[in-house]
């Protein structure tokens, strides 16, 4: 684990002083949070701001596919995309694929700058034993993944077993090695912004190197109000700890006005520097699609239909 | 991920903005007198769009003449057509003002802004809506009247002088005009001198919705146009005056109106408190204090203008503001992305001057974010002061701009002697996760209306108004009913 400022380094020392640590924190406002956020999505993104927005939007793309019917061929189509979305647009930041299909990824993606992402942890539900995730999770660094998603255990959260929650983190932060750790939340389960914000706390404590939002298989995923606690966690951390960590939103963002509402967010929750693809993410696949139409249309004034990107 | 950042990241938003032409701007405008807009006998004068100081319009201003005519054309159709029309039937007319004002929400959200120089944003998606949001709440009473508490049968009182301010200048004719026109009254109203224009479009709506001459008659014109409508109250002419303004002017009307039977009700300054307890949710605390000052640029005579914090939490929340105003955007007031917009004019702006600089000379510590200001234009950076005591002028006086005094406490009974330490008692806030100690404030607070983990919180259906040198009245809700209602 990473050396913690003082004043944190101790809240980790057992359940009692965990739970003290995360039900301390600030309370949440769902009424104000809302609000918030509703506010920042009424700014007016055009013209130049548009266009870097959408090419930033386009290099912090992880893009997915997290299907039971994947195959090699598949994530071969999507690291070609992947690596070169369409005319100039930037290549996206990395793929997400399921552990068993690493390798493939790793294979289509030599010599890019797009890295690769994989689940693991028994993902999505995260019901197995430690040992058997902490497999999961050494088969897909072996295999070459550069970044691994993990699930936290929210059963174990919503029991209050937190310094459990954070252990795992831990352990899986320790297999990880070299490559980075997102440590999925999974809000939609999570439910209240209360949890939301001391789950974020929690995977920040453990050394997770990005809170996610979701798994994609669960809904509500992604929200805006979500977002917005989790990037004021990712700040306020900073504070405390001295340690900048990155934030990923996955699920239901699908269009090119919601990644731009959640860049304004960005911008003004946490600030300048997470606009940055390694400090911020977008887990998508629908996504990169609509940000090449856009960009499209912002070049050449004309909005083309979608037989003009591919299906991938 | 060995990776280099895409960019060098920086988001500069594009200037985004409103079209002025959606104002429909014409060159000049005549008061609404008796059903028709005719030129006025006082003096013609322009307004101006306080964000650049050039000339929007001629206003021709009211005469001694006009309010003789419009309080006889206001006399005549209270006891002929409107006093006596059933209650559904002057709802058909509040609900069709409801709906015009709807619908020509962008162009009345954009007049607003060049007048008074709120942010767009603002004037879109506050002070239009609720505008609207009044008529319709209000048209819903019109024949419930007998159901609203007052009576079987309450009864019109006739007709009423209204004065409205310049900080919401079509939201406050909404608020007086809809509760008197649902309870039969008549109206003869006096916008602000700096922001006539709302009011003279909300006059084409009223006339487009064919209300009969004289139920509405708008007056724009300067304090002498106010002190006439007054003049008619004490000699019985008008039967009620609302005013909505400063202390001293609601003083003034007061003493003019003692011993008259006119009725009053005034909605006046204020010097709220918003108290933010150790526990409070601290982000929403920090959002609520910056929309409790900095919305409409600190004029409001509701806003949060005194901060006071738990001393354990001061420098923490301090710390959260200060980086939260340092992503406040200011300037044109026209473009959709603007926080704060431009002070209302050049005599406000000084007025603020004087007392920020008061402050820095009793001994607060003046913080403001760097942020450039239009060189054109009435504009204030949004500013706190730090080590403020009771004693300062800042922590006393309505500033009546985006300035915010910080003070602290230690315990709750030491919040609410604070809080209510000063001669106003319009609102307050308090923002603490506990319930029952919500509960116990809003008890001890002496203002009218307290929000709890939020701040500057309107609604047609809740009554609004004051404590002590706030005013008294009700505007807003049932209650917002009786002060135009004999019972």
């Amino acid at each position: 684990m990473t050396t913690l400022a003082s004043d944190l380094r101790d809240v980790t020392s057992s359940d009692a002083a965990l739970r003290r640590f995360l039900h301390g924190l600030p309370g949440v406002d769902q009424v104000g949070a809302e609000a918030r956020a509703a506010g920042l999505a009424t700014r007016s993104i055009k013209t130049t701001a548009k266009v870097w927005a959408i090419d930033t939007a386009i290099s912090m793309v992880d893009l997915t596919t997290l299907e039971g019917a994947d195959t090699p061929g598949k994530v071969r189509t999507l690291c070609a995309k992947a690596m070169r979305p369409g005319e100039d647009a930037p290549p996206v930041a990395a793929v997400c694929v399921y552990p068993d299909l690493v390798e493939t990824a790793v294979d289509a993606l030599r010599g890019s700058s797009v890295g690769v992402a994989s689940v693991a942890t028994a993902f999505p539900s995260g019901r197995a034993a430690l040992e058997t995730k902490l497999h999961d999770v050494r088969d897909a660094v072996a295999a070459g993944a550069t970044e691994i998603d993990m699930v936290i255990d929210r059963g174990a959260f919503l029991a209050g077993k937190y310094l459990q929650v954070l252990e795992e983190i831990v352990a899986t932060k320790q297999a990880c090695g070299e490559a980075h750790l997102k440590v999925i939340l999974e809000t939609g389960e999570l439910v209240t912004l209360d949890n939301v914000r001391r789950a974020s706390w929690l995977a920040l404590l453990a050394g997770g190197d990005f809170i996610k939002t979701s798994t994609g298989k669960v809904t509500p995923a992604s929200t805006p109000p979500v977002a917005l606690v989790m990037l004021e966690a990712a700040r306020e951390f900073v504070d405390r700890a001295g340690e900048v960590r990155g934030v990923k939103l996955a699920g239901g963002i699908r269009t090119t006005k919601d990644a731009i509402k959640y860049l304004v967010m960005v911008n003004e929750v946490a600030g300048e520097t997470w606009l940055d693809p390694h400090l911020f993410r977008f887990g998508a696949s629908a996504l990169l699609n609509d940000l090449l139409q856009q960009r499209h249309k912002l070049t050449t004034g004309a909005y083309d239909g979608s037989d003009y990107v591919t299906v991938d | 991920m060995a990776k280099k950042p895409a960019k060098g990241a920086k988001f500069e938003y594009a200037p985004a903005p409103e079209s002025r032409d959606i104002a429909r701007l014409k060159p000049s405008y005549q008061p609404y007198i008796n059903g028709q807009f005719r030129d006025g006998t006082g003096e013609a004068v322009k307004t101006i769009n306080p964000a650049d100081e050039t000339p929007l319009a001629e206003v021709g201003e009211a005469g001694e003449k006009d309010v003789d005519d419009a309080v006889a054309a206001a006399r005549e159709a209270a006891d002929g057509v409107w006093g006596r029309m059933s209650g559904a039937e002057r709802g058909k007319y509040l609900f069709r003002i409801a709906r015009a004002i709807a619908e020509r929400g962008r162009e009345l959200a954009v007049i607003e802004t060049l007048d008074n120089g709120k942010p767009i944003k603002e004037s879109r998606d506050v002070d239009v809506p609720l505008a609207s949001a009044h008529f319709f709440y209000y048209a819903g009473w019109a024949d419930k009247l007998g159901y609203a508490g007052f009576g079987p049968n309450p009864q019109p009182l006739g007709v009423a002088g209204q004065v409205i301010p310049w900080n919401f200048p079509l939201l406050m004719a909404a608020w007086k005009i809809a509760p008197a026109l649902a309870t039969g009254n008549t109206v003869v109203l006096k916008p602000a001198e700096t922001t006539p224009l709302s009011a003279l479009v909300l006059a084409e709506i009223i006339a487009e919705a064919d209300l009969p001459p004289g139920v509405v008659n708008i007056l724009p014109g300067g304090p002498s146009v106010g002190q006439a409508i007054v003049d008619r109250a004490a000699s019985g002419a008008i039967d009620k005056i609302a005013f909505t303004g400063s202390t001293d002017v609601g003083k003034l009307i007061q003493r003019t109106l003692a011993g008259s039977s006119a009725r009053l009700s005034l909605e006046l300054g204020g010097k709220a408190a918003n108290i933010v307890f150790d526990d409070a949710p601290l982000d929403q605390a920090v959002e609520g204090i910056v929309n409790g000052i900095y919305f409409n640029q600190g004029q409001v005579c509701c806003a949060g203008s005194r901060l006071l914090v738990q001393e354990s939490i001061q420098d923490e929340l301090i710390q959260k503001l200060k980086r939260r105003l340092g992503t406040l955007r200011v300037g044109d007031p026209m473009d959709k992305n603007t926080d704060v917009g431009a002070i209302n004019s050049a005599g406000q702006l000084a007025k603020i001057r004087e007392l920020a600089e008061s402050g820095e000379a009793e001994g607060a510590t003046r913080w403001a974010p760097e942020c450039a200001l239009p060189t054109k234009g009435f504009f204030f950076a949004p500013t706190l002061f730090t080590g403020v005591s009771q004693a300062h002028r800042i922590a006393r006086e309505e500033i009546f701009g985006p300035v915010l005094s910080v003070l602290s406490f230690r315990t709750p009974g030491e919040a609410i002697e604070k809080a209510n330490n000063t001669p106003y008692g319009l609102s307050a806030g308090v923002w603490t996760e506990k319930g029952s100690r919500i509960l116990s404030m809003a008890n001890q607070l002496r203002a009218g209306v307290v929000w709890a983990n939020t701040f500057n919180r309107f609604d047609p259906t809740s009554p609004f108004g004051g404590y002590k040198e706030s005013g008294f009245g009700r505007e807003g809700g049932r209650h917002g009913l009786e002060a135009y209602l004999a019972h």
